[in-house]
């Protein structure tokens, strides 16, 4: 103790530098990777192959970028990638909001054996093989329709939002009752327009997770060219390059790709870079909402 | 409020069933829907289970197929039994799961407590914000794109190979993708290098709700910073870190498919497949449906026997339980 007492200057001058040290790695370590993919989408192709390139480009040019005018399916792939976070994001919204609304309805009969139902989702799930059936069995499989559907209501944004609507004040709900308001219009009029924060939160999430996806096109639509997404198509790009390293995993989807040209490094980065991108932009002015999400579920969980 | 709660529920009790049905029947619009959904997406999958015990062939529509199939009792475990016996693919695929898992348990857990821990520490108000968002942004990208950055850090020509010659720790490139055994190391890399910074937001919400009061008096006390960190900070989250612990145990047999489907290849087949990539390829890919409901379900049994399991010894040391 006696010890630590004397020496706390300098104790804290080492760790201070320690942690210094620590978070400057950790920095270079998440940012050198998205420079690098940067440098090299902008670097000519035929140098880029070298290797060696940082996070400036050697050989600055645009020329990759034109080149994916190549690539059609790239285009349609943003275009259904688009629409289904649009779409996607707006019915999960609405539906896990109205639901969260209804479970957090004291006096809802059903509010246990229905809050019960969805929360044992989250701790089985049945597998691929089940899940694939079940949605071929209903049609879904080869139609946008399957991107939208089978996911509406994730049972973690649906607690986030019960949570959310939990701690707002309920004598509101009962002075609208008072007035005549029925339970729509007391969700729509007097819950909604209270619930901003956490639509943001749960609203990123979901659209997080659309503008992400590849493996629901890669199961249920491979063939589709009509709704291909975006991150499938550069699942495709990538895994032709790995499938000539040494045999892809996804070896079905390398062979529809025809990938008897693979396409260079500074290619597959440029597509890279158009499928980050909006992520990007948006990330800094969301980044806010999207803890504020999280930490308002792990104090309530 | 709770007082007003029970004379409502109270008035409801007394009117009939049917009478409170119609008085909710908004309310009911409002779930029923979704209360469908879940049954149909999430439990009919369920009954799907006892695809394991048939001989699946899907011919035209599913519901028909399944019930022309026919039934085989428990073939496909005893096939899964004499695989794991005899040391085949799905013994793999099970060893690479739990191997991946426990690569995760062990260094995945830790990091972003310590993580957590340092970031506390920081004084500049600037400089921990910056960190923070720059951490979190990997956690935002598809894996499709993480797999694609990390294929083209390790490939030959990439900077780590590069670093690594400069440093003279290598003489020649190593294509890391393609060492077997390096692969378990890569993913839980990988894993850190995308998800260490989200990991730890539970983390310094739980230290932001340490009381202030408890450092003072250490302060007071002569305590230094290791000091409180370790005598204040860490059994203070404590609850927390034992809730994301059982959360963790629970899911040791899923780590997750896209990472090792990414980047896994057939040369590294024996350590990166796991269960779920061996259910695609062999369930899906080959059609054998039935045996690949089989693995799922193991899978399912057991991480739901795992999380009782954590959380029933989570409960006897007296430390928070979840379920």
């Amino acid at each position: 103790m006696r010890k630590g007492l004397q020496q706390r200057s300098k104790g804290d001058y080492i760790m201070d530098a320690v942690i210094l040290v620590v978070m400057l790695l950790v920095i270079i370590a998440t940012l050198f990777p998205f420079l690098n993919v940067l440098a090299t989408a902008f670097n000519k192709s035929s140098d880029s192959i070298k290797g060696g390139i940082g996070i400036f480009p050697r050989v600055p040019t645009l020329d990759n970028f034109k080149e994916l005018g190549r690539y059609p399916l790239l285009f349609q792939g943003a275009l259904i990638s688009f629409l289904r976070t649009l779409i996607g994001t707006a019915a999960s919204l609405f539906s896990t909001c109205m639901l969260a609304y209804v479970l957090s309805r004291r006096d809802f009969m059903f509010r246990r054996f229905f809050t019960a139902v969805f929360l044992f989702t989250m701790y089985i799930d049945s597998g691929i093989i089940p899940s694939f059936m079940v949605i071929r069995a209903f049609g879904l499989n080869n139609t946008f329709w399957v991107y939208i559907i089978p996911g509406i209501i994730s049972a973690y944004n649906l607690i986030l939002v019960r949570s959310f609507i939990d701690q707002l004040p309920y004598s509101l709900q009962e002075s609208a009752f008072l007035d005549g308001a029925n339970d729509l219009t007391m969700f729509f009029r007097i819950v909604m327009p209270l619930c901003p924060p956490v639509i943001a939160t749960v609203g990123l999430f979901y659209a997080v997770g659309q503008w992400n996806s590849w493996f629901d096109t890669y199961l249920f639509a491979p063939f589709n060219e009509q709704i291909t997404t975006l991150q499938y198509e550069l699942m495709k790009i990538l895994q032709q390059s790995q499938a000539q390293s040494g045999g892809a995993n996804l070896g079905q989807a390398a062979r529809i790709a025809q990938a008897n040209t693979i396409s260079p490094l500074s290619i597959r980065m440029a597509v890279t870079v158009i499928t980050v991108t909006p992520i990007i932009i948006v990330y800094p002015f969301v980044q806010k909402y999207f803890v504020t999400g999280l930490t308002l579920g792990a104090v309530k969980s | 409020m709770e007082k007003n709660a029970k004379s409502k529920r109270l008035r409801l009790t007394k009117a009939s069933f049917p009478e409170r049905l119609y008085r909710q029947r908004y309310l009911l619009l409002m779930s029923v829907p979704f209360l469908i959904w879940v049954l149909l997406f999430n439990y009919l999958p369920l009954l799907g289970w006892t695809m394991a015990f048939q001989d699946f062939k899907l011919k035209g529509d599913v519901f028909q197929s399944f019930f022309a199939a026919d039934w085989v009792g428990i073939k496909h475990f005893v096939a899964l039994l004499e695989d794991i016996l005899s040391k085949g693919r799905f013994y793999l695929a099970l060893r690479n799961t739990l191997g991946m898992s426990f690569y995760m348990m062990v260094f995945g857990f830790v990091t972003p407590i310590i993580f957590a821990l340092m970031i506390n520490e920081i004084r500049s108000m600037y400089f921990k914000r910056i960190t923070q968002t720059i951490s979190y942004l990997p956690h935002f990208i598809s894996w499709v794109v993480a797999a694609g950055m990390i294929s083209v850090m390790l490939s030959t020509e990439g900077p780590i190979n590069e670093l690594l010659e400069n440093l003279g720790l290598i003489e020649k490139r190593i294509p890391f993708l393609a060492q077997e055994k390096l692969f378990w190391g890569i993913m839980t890399f990988s894993e850190i290098w995308k998800e260490l910074g989200w990991n730890a937001i539970i983390f310094l919400a739980a230290i932001t709700g340490v009381d202030p009061g408890l450092y003072e008096s250490a302060d007071l006390d002569g305590a230094n910073r290791l000091q409180k960190i370790w005598h204040i900070t860490l059994p203070c989250i404590m609850p927390v870190i034992t809730v994301i612990l059982i959360m963790n145990v629970g899911w040791l047999i899923s780590v997750g498919f896209e990472k090792q489907m990414l980047l896994g290849s057939d040369i590294t087949r024996n350590y990166s497949e796991v269960l779920d990539v061996y259910a695609i390829k062999y369930g899906i890919g080959q059609s054998r449906y039935s045996f690949g409901t089989a693995i799922g379900m193991f899978k399912s049994v057991v991480s739901i026997i795992l999380v009782l399991g954590a959380n029933l010894i989570a409960r006897k040391t007296g430390e928070t339980s979840i379920v």
